[in-house]
């Protein structure tokens, strides 16, 4: 989908990109965060620490991986370490300042599912699992969501919740021991939505340009409600698109297959 | 003590059926040829653990080797689903699956617990996630000191761990570099351990503080050039990202995984064979 000169995919890779601080050492997730933390890398963030739970700290790739565990996260990084440190020192030890992560399904409470839809039993569909989402999401100092918007997976009820957002709302993350603040952001090909203060609900903190109210409402399977103070997210510039579109160009030249896959 | 045998001869003194059994490798060395081995030599009833049971353990459980997956994630990475895991887990083909769900930091502290002999892991996790409720494996339990509730799941303490690595030496000490993932603390956790290697050396020539397994914590040895081929070995050659593409279509049927599996592993003689037989497929698709 085409408007204005970029794609509703470049606009979420962008707003998400744009939430990464620089010198924020990051967790990152394969797929859709990997690309937008690497765009925030070579944008506005040089010295963003990208940790990869494969083992690499400080990756630097000049594409994009495919996969968690690419050659190229090790040869570009400060440091390789086994999988169970990253788990254990570096990730549950609190040295990570934000968690990207993407999700298959979430709710209005920023919880997610990559379990399974329908009964655990005999699932409907049968989706990855948690791999490293669970803890990165209660042991980051915060986190940042990226995923596709729609009513198949911005759901009024999590089938399971693999990933926990704010619970039940209010202050049930905290009453659950959780230590990290939890999902700051949640950005989408449609808008950014993020926590309300007090209830913790998901409300749209900015429309990307040329996304209805209506078009939102139509992709969001609870009642969505918009912040008081909610406008137009900024546009991409012509700098950020030139730059995701050379990093997008130049892993499908090294992958033989366009990069942005989740 | 190592000792250098064929893989063929390894998986049939090491590996039993109904044993539990680890390949591990985190998208990097996984060790491919041994299981298709384990394919070709039709073992049953396996109990299957892995972080990320990926197309190793998809060509596993669609050729009905095991009875249980123990795992963390398990998908196509960068590509989508696992077609057969799927079809195992949502309608029972070809048997019923068992699985045993955990996440990548529980299974790599429970890899910890058991190389270091304790019956379980302690980790901060699953606070308000389903975990705790679906599945009776996760527990709490409580600190002695500060009181803290914290998850407690059992060790994994494989009857057999089969790993790939770079290099091995004639004692059968064994080197590996790059993205090692959890494959140093299975080996230990395990009562048996076997090593595919893409090269034996005369020395290992390894600086000091290099992930090496010592000859005496390793069963078998095996020279097994290429063999975490269709994942990559640092150092030897690239993740063949092609074929983990191809893996889609040829694992979305029951007919064309059979096929596959018959005309590629089972009707092969070993993984050198399997190499050519791949390589004439698709040098003769790409032709056309």
């Amino acid at each position: 989908m085409t408007m204005a000169g970029f794609t509703s995919d470049e606009m979420m890779t962008v707003a998400a990109a744009r939430r990464l601080g620089n010198g924020a050492v990051c967790f990152v997730g394969i797929g859709l965060p990997s690309t937008a933390a690497n765009l925030a890398r070579l944008l506005h963030a040089p010295d963003v620490v990208l940790i990869y739970e494969s083992g690499p700290i400080g990756a630097k790739p000049a594409v994009l991986p495919l996969s968690i565990g690419d050659g190229i996260l090790a040869e570009t990084a400060d440091t390789v370490v086994s999988t169970p440190e990253i788990f254990r020192y570096w990730l549950q030890g609190e040295r990570i300042d934000v968690g990207f992560l993407g999700a298959a399904q979430i709710d209005r409470f920023a919880n997610i599912n990559t379990t399974v839809i329908g009964d655990y039993q005999r699932p409907t569909v049968r989706l990855p699992g948690a791999g490293g989402a669970p803890e990165i999401s209660t042991s980051a100092m915060e986190v940042l969501v990226i995923a596709k918007q729609s009513k198949r997976s911005f759901v009024e009820r999590l089938d399971f919740i693999t990933s926990a957002g704010f619970l039940g709302g209010g202050n049930a993350r905290e009453r659950a021991g959780i230590r990290g603040r939890g999902p700051v952001a949640v950005i989408t090909d449609l808008c950014v939505l993020r926590p309300e203060e007090g209830s913790r609900e998901l409300v749209v903190a900015s429309i990307h340009p040329g996304v209805t109210r209506e078009k939102i409402h139509a992709n969001t399977g609870w009642d969505v409600r918009f912040d008081r103070d909610c406008g137009e997210t900024d546009a991409p510039t012509e700098v950020e698109l030139v730059v995701l579109r050379d990093l997008l160009a130049r892993t499908a030249a090294a992958h033989g297959k366009v990069g942005n896959a989740a | 003590m190592a000792e250098w045998v064929s893989l063929s001869e390894a998986i049939a003194t090491h590996l039993h059926d109904g044993d539990f059994v680890a390949l591990e490798g985190f998208t990097h060395l996984i060790p491919f040829a041994a299981g298709h081995e384990i394919v070709r030599q039709g073992r049953r009833r396996l109990r299957l653990v892995r972080m990320t049971p990926d197309l190793i353990y998809d060509q596993l459980i669609g050729a009905g080797c095991a009875d249980k997956l123990t795992f963390s994630w398990g998908g196509n990475p960068g590509v989508g689903s696992l077609h057969r895991f799927r079809d195992a887990v949502e309608n029972g083909w070809p048997g019923p699956l068992q699985i045993e769900e955990r996440s990548h930091s529980d299974l790599a502290n429970a890899y910890v617990a058991g190389a270091a002999n304790l019956p379980f892991a302690v980790l901060r996790a699953y606070a308000g996630t389903s975990f705790e409720e679906a599945f009776p494996h996760i527990r709490r339990v409580t600190c002695p000191f500060t009181g803290e509730r914290l998850a407690a799941t059992p060790s994994i303490r494989p009857d057999v761990t089969i790993i790939h690595a770079q290099k091995a030496d004639r004692k059968g000490n064994v080197l590996l570099w790059g993205i090692l993932g959890v494959q140093k603390e299975a080996v230990l956790a395990a009562k048996r351990a076997v090593v595919t290697v893409e090269e034996r050396v005369e020395a290992l020539d390894a600086p000091p503080n290099a992930c090496v397994l010592p000859h005496w914590v390793v069963s078998a040895v095996c020279l097994v050039p290429r063999g975490a081929t269709p994942s990559y070995a640092h150092g030897y050659y690239e993740r063949d990202n092609a074929f983990y593409q191809l893996w889609d279509a040829i694992s979305r049927e029951r007919d064309s995984f059979a096929a596959w599996l018959k005309r590629h592993v089972l009707d092969t003689a070993n993984f050198g064979e399997y190499l050519r037989v791949q390589a004439e497929h698709r040098a003769l698709e790409s032709a056309q």
